[in-house]
């Protein structure tokens, strides 16, 4: 076992650059003998695990390798595998760093390791338990009073609540670091609401496709199994309903650093994700709003920080909590997983105490120590710590608050250590000091080289049957490069696959299978959330709008400098008109001028009807209902954001550019609208997605019709063409009537033709169906007020005598045109009103009451 | 003495108040000195749901209680009857010096029950300056009543009662800069005192019996809810302290709930969907009905 090995003689030093190693090819992998490194022993040879990896990857040319992971890396962008980093001003969704090269562990280690983690979970559960039961744990001096009760994670409501199947703790996440002797420590427990698993699983799936070979030389434990265990888990929760649970994913939002694993993992397990105002509490039971009503959850899988989950009982000032929450775990109309209360475990603050508390509640050894760590309320340890800082690291007991980040003794000025060792001085029952530990190496394929950097391994486990089983696998993060001593995602770190090499064969699969039961048929996918089928609403809506916007701004382009055709830059002026409802041109400006000002508009994201600013929009909808999208929509969605957050325009932007950039706008907005036609299941979703186009193209249409007014007489006029083109009517007119627009056709084509999906006409009749499809969930016998407005709507235009309205009143105005064109549009805002009020009431914000206002007080 | 209280919270909201879940510490505790004779909790409008007594972290009885009509006000009303007796209270000279107070709070049972009183609550942590302006209280082995009793005359002194000054929101770092504040404010401002010295200090919640000036009537709904602290010496247990008026406790104060500090134990708390603005009445009526 390569544990056994002894410890790197420290006395050599680093040894950089040793040449080519036996067996690790031409890469060049320079071995530091202070460190444990993963993949080469202190002798310079390569470990066995890593033989058949290290050949593979020798085989492949150096070429090949980077085309590949060109690919991977375009994967990653594609799919929006993102990680948002508090700190970065490009905010949300910086995408997630890979390296191609796993972590490689032996089978006989794993099994080593894998008895540790679960015999740890198995003693973090009993002591939650504990502590929140009868406390004996206090009593008999194994952990002090004074951490745990001054613990912000301990949850005093939940206290004496005996949780479904009376499990505290369903998922457990350990961050292991190997020390130079080599064997495993565990730095920090996590107990919350362990993140990482679903990072996990999509780092196996991009290797997978990187590197299909490497998998198949030597067989890898597959990592689905665990995700399989950790369902029946949930679905074994429910305190009724035992065959089809409804079981949600709780999320804290699209602004939390790991929401693309939330919704990864809603998507992958098939849960509804939620936020928290999508849940509500009725009568002591918690219930998801859907567009069919309130529906019972059975079961939460929590990603929201336990504090945070009932600002009833628990943080008032919480918005990302259920209101009531407590109360109906503590009636047990709900199981929780984790069990609110279980952040007690955060921080390491159990670590210098298991092992007494293995052996009082196991009568066990524990198998897989803690990073040696000491509790700073303890006299005999503050002590010890200024003269030993040099080696500590100093952690906050209590996590969560200002200044929580751990800090390095050796980094600190002799002025911050003066101030750490007041404050500790001050209270010493609120610090935790660790042992720095030498963290191990293991090689990243920097551009056809190997290259050491420390790593850690987050390792999960879930609760299984009676026990709980471990992740053959996990996340393995990296330093951001050779020097670095911290593993941070949130400092720039990277990430790698882990492989746990599957042992004999025989002795595992027949162990291993799970039997999955055969799927009971379903149509209709599961609950939509009001919340979700807004954003999708908006979503629909949005897109639309970006098209609507580059069709305008192409036209106007196309008619500007070089960019004109033959006789186009005539019709400029009416080009520009035609956008009059989203900027306003100063009257008398030349019109090439007037272009250019409009196309600086729409590049500027603070210009609210900006084409920027509306490509921001449609990506936010789309993050925010994300588990609703397919990928191939997300890619999409990711395009056309792309095509157009990196557009800056200079001082002179050649008007052909930005009519080719305008052309990938439209395509990009076309195939958004494509994916939904061709690729969405007409369920409610779809339907939201596309009622929010429908209605914005009906908008658009009426927009368009009203600003073209002023500008055309009876006959043949350049605003008309150029109308005809923005809506994509040209070819349609032209093989009808085979001349020069007229406005009577023109208005008969855009506004009452029902053939024509750009006129409002189409609309309004999808619209119809629309709602009509949706009011069925309803049940109700009486047409609901949005139906009455799309059925007015309908009648309105079809009963519409075009001739009449196309006419010229004397002095060559349309009044009668433009007072229905206003009563139209009225209507159709009325319409977007009324589903808000309808279907997504749920809008209303939230805000705490009774505490806020006091009452009079001496 | 047997006091009748009359306790009626009313909120206003500008805009409807569509889903609303409260969580009431409104009925007096029943203690060794205060017998609870009777207590009735009217809600206007009737609660659709969701409606539970129970028995909260700290001991206290809590009422929960769900709105889920549509509505613009809220009305609490509780009318309790309540007896109380004499509390004991030590002589100053059998109470212990600080020292070695807070080395009987190491040990055993005591530690376990008092822990979480002697750290930082939310709203009412220790902070250096503070800790430095309780310290002088506790020199030279005074006995720690003593202490006590100079500490708490010492925040009458010191802080002028200022009903505009602070609001639920003021840190208490700006209640000692600025030396003003209400009950609560100076019940915190104490238990953070003590909690900087190692003490372990509640925040206690109930009423006070005001008295009309002299040749007046009383008046209707002009006392209030009141807010004081109560602090653990080993050998004796629990100790209330009214910085506010300078008194230790006895026949007037009458009490609802206790926890680490005003949130653990707020009147009434709600979170609620809609109701836009919202307004708050409150009249408390506490009369003396015989001795």
């Amino acid at each position: 076992m390569d544990r056994h090995q002894g410890p790197a003689d420290p006395a050599a030093g680093p040894v950089a650059g040793q040449g080519t190693l036996p067996g690790t090819g031409g890469f060049g992998y320079p071995v530091d003998r202070d460190h444990w490194d993963e993949m080469v022993a202190p002798d310079g040879v390569l470990r066995p695990h890593w033989e058949a990896f290290m050949s593979g990857l020798t085989a492949l040319p150096a070429e090949d390798m980077a085309a590949r992971w060109e690919r991977a890396q375009r994967l990653i962008l594609e799919n929006g595998v993102t990680y948002n980093v508090y700190s970065d001003p490009r905010g949300l969704d910086r995408p997630w760093p890979l390296d191609p090269v796993p972590l490689i562990l032996s089978d006989g280690e794993w099994d080593d390791l894998e008895q540790g983690l679960v015999q740890r979970a198995t003693l973090l559960d009993l002591i939650l338990a504990d502590l929140y039961g009868s406390r004996t744990l206090l009593a008999e001096g194994l952990l002090p009073p004074s951490l745990i009760l001054s613990h912000p994670g301990f949850l005093r409501p939940l206290s004496g609540i005996v949780p479904a199947g009376g499990i505290h703790l369903h998922f457990y996440a350990a961050a292991l670091a190997r020390s130079p002797d080599g064997g495993w420590r565990v730095v920090s427990d996590r107990g919350e609401a362990p993140s990482g698993a679903g990072y996990a699983l999509e780092n196996r799936t991009i290797i997978a496709r990187t590197l299909p070979e490497m998998l198949r030389h030597r067989p890898v434990e597959p990592l689905t199994p665990f995700f399989q265990k950790m369902r029946e888990t949930l679905q074994g929760l429910s305190p009724r309903n035992r065959d089809i649970p409804r079981i949600v994913l709780l999320s804290p939002g699209p602004y939390n650093e790991s929401f693309f694993e939330h919704a990864y993992l809603a998507r992958f397990l098939g849960y509804t994700l939620v936020e928290a105002e999508d849940l509500t509490v009725r009568d002591e039971r918690v219930f998801l709003k859907t567009l069919e009503g309130l529906q019972p959850v059975d079961v939460i899988l929590r990603r929201t920080d336990g504090p945070f989950c009932d600002p009833l009982e628990l943080l008032g000032e919480s918005t990302l909590g259920v209101a009531g929450l407590v109360q109906a775990v503590r009636r047990g109309t709900v199981a929780v997983a984790n069990n609110l209360g279980s952040g007690l475990l955060e921080s390491g603050v159990m670590a210098p105490f298991l092992p007494a508390l293995c052996r009082r509640l196991l009568d066990q050894d524990l198998k897989l120590p803690s990073v040696p760590t000491s509790w700073c309320g303890d006299p005999g340890e503050r002590e010890r710590l200024r003269d030993d800082l040099d080696d500590l690291v100093i952690k906050r007991a209590h996590p969560g608050r200002s200044g929580a980040d751990p800090l390095f003794g050796d980094m600190l000025s002799a002025a911050r250590r003066d101030a750490l060792m007041a404050a500790i001085g001050r209270a010493p029952h609120a610090f935790l000091a660790q042992q720095r530990l030498r963290l191990s190496t293991a090689p990243v394929w920097t551009s056809g080289r190997l290259d050491p950097r420390v790593l850690m391994l987050r390792a999960f486990v879930t609760a299984h049957g009676h026990g709980y089983v471990a992740m053959p696998g996990g996340l393995t993060r990296i330093a951001a490069d050779r020097d670095g001593k911290i593993v941070s995602m949130q400092a720039g770190g990277g990430s790698k696959d882990t492989w746990v090499l599957a042992g004999d064969p025989g002795r595992k699969a027949s162990a291993r299978r799970t039997v999955q039961p055969p799927a009971k048929l379903v149509r209709g996918a599961h609950d939509l959330p009001s919340r979700v089928a807004d954003n999708l609403f908006w979503f629909g809506r949005y897109v639309e709008r970006t098209e609507e916007t580059a069709r305008l701004l192409r036209s106007v382009m196309s008619r500007v400098g070089d960019a004109a055709g033959f006789g186009a830059s005539s019709e400029l002026p009416a080009a520009l008109a035609l956008m009059g409802h989203i900027h306003r041109v100063p009257p008398n400006a030349p019109p090439e001028a007037a272009a250019m000002m409009i196309a600086r508009k729409s590049f500027d994201a603070s210009q609210a009807l900006g084409l920027k600013a509306n490509a921001e929009r449609v990506h936010r909808m789309a993050a925010m209902a994300r588990d609703r999208l397919s990928l191939d929509t997300w890619r999409a969605v990711n395009r056309l954001h792309d095509e157009l957050a990196h557009v800056t325009l200079d001082d002179e932007p050649a008007a052909e550019d930005l009519v080719s950039l305008l052309n990938g706008v439209v395509l990009a907005c076309e195939a958004l609208n494509g994916l939904a036609m061709e690729n969405m299941t007409r369920g409610l979703a779809w339907r939201f997605v596309d009622i929010g186009r429908r209605l914005e193209r009906g908008l658009h249409a009426i927009d368009i019709l009203a600003n073209v007014l002023p500008s055309v007489g009876h006959a043949g006029s350049p605003a008309l063409d150029v109308l005809l083109e923005v809506s994509d009517s040209s070819m349609t007119y032209r093989s009808r009537y085979l001349s020069s627009p007229q406005f009577a056709p023109v208005l008969d084509l855009l506004l009452a033709d029902e053939s024509n999906p750009r006129s409002l006409a189409f609309q309004n009749a999808a619209l119809g169906q629309h709602m009509d499809q949706v009011a069925l969930a309803r049940r109700t016998a009486f047409l609901g007020p949005d139906q009455r407005l799309t059925v007015w709507l309908t009648g309105a235009v079809r009963t519409a005598d075009i001739d009449i309205l196309g006419r010229a009143d004397d002095d060559g105005g349309r009044r009668n045109l433009a007072t229905f064109l206003e009563v139209l549009r009225s209507k159709l805002w009325e319409l977007s009103e009324t589903l808000t009020r309808e279907y997504f009431t749920h809008a209303v914000s939230r805000r705490p009451g009774g505490g806020t206002a006091r009452e009079p007080m001496p | 003495m047997i006091y009748r209280i009359h306790h009626v919270t009313s909120y206003g909201y500008s805009e409807p108040v569509l889903l609303a879940h409260h969580m009431a510490h409104l009925m007096p505790r029943p203690l060794p000195w205060q017998h609870c004779r009777r207590t009735n909790l009217r809600i206007r409008p009737q609660p659709t749901g969701g409606e539970r007594d129970g028995t909260d972290y700290f001991g206290n009885a809590v009422h929960f209680f769900t709105l889920a009509d549509a509505h613009r006000s809220l009305t609490v009303e509780t009318l309790s009857r309540v007896e109380l007796l004499h509390r004991p209270c030590p002589e100053e000279g059998d109470t212990p010096p600080l020292s070695v107070a807070l080395e009987a709070l190491e040990i055993g049972k005591t530690a376990v029950e008092t822990a979480e009183f002697r750290y930082a609550s939310p709203l009412a942590a220790p902070f250096a300056q503070l800790t430095a302006y309780a310290m002088p209280s506790f020199a030279d082995a005074r006995p720690i009543l003593a202490g006590l009793r100079d500490l708490m005359h010492r925040i009458h002194a010191d802080f002028t009662y200022d009903a505009t000054a602070t609001t639920i929101a003021t840190p208490l770092e700006r209640v000692f800069t600025e030396r003003r504040g209400v009950c609560q404010d100076f019940a915190h401002l104490g238990i953070a005192c003590l909690r900087g010295l190692g003490l372990p200090a509640r925040y206690v919640s109930g009423y006070l019996l005001t008295r009309p000036p002299p040749g007046r009537e009383r008046l209707r709904g002009a006392d209030a809810s009141h807010a004081w602290l109560s602090v653990f010496v080993p050998g004796h247990g629990w100790i209330d302290f009214d910085p506010t008026n300078d008194t230790i406790p006895d026949m007037e104060h009458i009490t609802t709930a206790w926890g680490r500090d005003f949130d653990d134990v707020s009147p009434l708390k709600g979170v609620m969907l809609g109701g836009g603005e919202q307004s708050l009445k409150v009249a408390v009526d506490v009369e003396p009905i015989s001795d």
